[in-house]
């Protein structure tokens, strides 16, 4: 079937069966590789991209939920040049490792700082719960998160 | 993942309708159960009817004796409901605590219920609160509502469409998450409707059940020390890796114990 979209800011379409996951045609379709497939089992948010704003999972939504929505991924928030904030605060904190989280911390970060009111360390980490990573042990992601909170 | 048909009515009576011509189809909510069974290949409808289409699904409703919650509606959308917090506080705390912020995201209220895991926290608001559950057909009693491990009282093609609840004096709602994936091992919400206690459990048996033990003793002596002596039978309950039958019966306490330390603050 034929679905459309908006990707980081752009019309898209695509001709994909229904059982396509929109991670797939993310990644397959459109070459955007920087949203990851970690679980596959909607546990480890490495596939979070923002949906119509809001951060989702992007290995459990089917492509024609998407039909029609608006699609931001890593891709779409800044550039090497200029970086978007949290990019920067990630560099800037250490925050990253192997960086196979990154993309989808950043996404969920993102949703965390522009929708959260408060964001002291607790409830950083508790905007976490759905993200794993397997290398830094957190802290200097909180620590990022919290830079980009209190720079407001 | 199998291939299916896939359809987006925008009435209630177009799903039914789709739901009755298919082979063997399926209703999909916010597909944070659904999808990854699927991918399981747990199960392989042969048509899925996609409810995020259907208006008379979606939107809150806030009297000052009822909350009404359309099926459709996402578990961060009653965490996060002013109109709703202020009304019934319990119940936007409890979304709140469901899984994850992409999961309270996509996932809804009516495909919790309909789902009817054992582990899931609304069936405790539907029991404690005691709920009713409405589909195209009928009213459903939240008593009546779940009946055993993923089995509701829904009827093949039943599409659950609002939730009404009725609103207590005081409530609250305490859980012990799994580490993991935040399921309630075991959750518990104590409502006091003008003197009358409701205890609403999930997470220790099958489906969510009232606790007519407790609702005795606390309707007696609404005191968190009046639960000391009170025996949790465990017979009946789950027994997994995450919890004994027996660790899930002092759980009930435990948690019984806070939600009323809360309940009375
Ligand atoms: C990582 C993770 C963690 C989670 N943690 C928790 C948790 O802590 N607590 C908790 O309670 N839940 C948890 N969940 C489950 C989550 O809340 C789901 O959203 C919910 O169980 C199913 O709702 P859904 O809208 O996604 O339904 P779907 O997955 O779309 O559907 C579930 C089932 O209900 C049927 N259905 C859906 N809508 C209707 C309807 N209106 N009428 C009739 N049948 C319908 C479908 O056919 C399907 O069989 C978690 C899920 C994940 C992936
Ligand atoms: S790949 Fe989607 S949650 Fe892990
Ligand atoms: S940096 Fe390696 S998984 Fe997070």
């Amino acid at each position: 079937m034929k679905i459309t979209l908006q990707v980081n800011g752009e019309p898209r379409e695509v001709d994909v069966a229904e059982n396509t996951l929109l991670v797939d045609v993310l990644r397959v379709n459109l070459g955007l590789t920087g949203t990851h497939v970690g679980c596959d089992t909607s546990q480890c948010g490495a596939c979070t991209v923002h949906l119509d704003g809001r951060a989702v999972k992007a290995c459990t939504v089917l492509a024609p939920q998407a039909d029609g929505a608006n699609v931001l991924t890593i891709e779409g928030i800044g550039t090497p040049d200029e970086l978007h904030p949290m990019q920067a605060a990630f560099r800037e904190c250490h925050a990253l490792q192997c960086g196979f989280c990154t993309p989808g911390m950043i996404m969920q970060a993102i949703d965390l700082v522009e929708n959260g009111d408060q964001l002291d360390n607790a409830a950083i980490r508790e905007g976490l719960e759905g993200n794993l990573c397997r290398c830094t042990g957190y802290h200097n992601i909180v620590r990022a998160i919290q830079s980009v909170a209190d720079a407001g | 993942m199998y291939p299916f048909n896939y359809h987006k009515p925008e009435t209630v009576a177009d799903a039914v309708a789709l739901f009755n011509d298919a082979d063997d189809a399926m209703y999909l909510s916010g597909g944070m159960t659904l999808i990854p069974t699927m991918k399981q290949r747990l199960a392989a409808p042969t048509d899925l009817i996609d409810l995020s289409g259907i208006a008379e699904m979606t939107g809150i409703d806030v009297a000052a004796d009822k909350v009404t919650v359309g099926a459709f509606t996402r578990h961060n959308d009653v965490a996060t409901s002013g109109a709703i917090g202020e009304t019934l506080p319990v119940l936007a705390q409890l979304a709140g605590l469901i899984g994850d912020n992409q999961v309270r995201n996509r996932g809804t209220i009516g495909g919790s219920l309909a789902n009817s895991d054992p582990a899931a926290d609304y069936p405790a608001a539907v029991i404690g609160l005691g709920a009713t559950v409405h589909t195209q057909e009928r009213a459903i009693a939240g008593d009546e509502f779940f009946q055993d491990l993923f089995e509701t009282a829904l009827q093949p093609g039943e599409i659950v469409t609002r939730i009404e609840f009725p609103v207590p004096t005081r409530a609250a709602y305490r859980k012990f998450p799994n580490p993991a994936s935040r399921y309630a091992v075991v959750g518990v919400l104590i409502a006091d409707f003008n003197g009358a206690i409701r205890v609403g459990v999930t997470g220790a048996g099958p489906c969510a059940f009232r606790a007519s033990g407790l609702e005795e003793v606390l309707n007696q002596n609404l005191d968190p020390e009046a639960l000391e002596g009170v025996e949790v039978p465990d017979a009946g309950f789950n027994s997994d890796l995450h919890a004994s039958a027996e660790y899930r019966a002092h759980l009930v306490k435990v948690m019984a114990r806070r939600a009323l330390n809360d309940l009375l603050s």
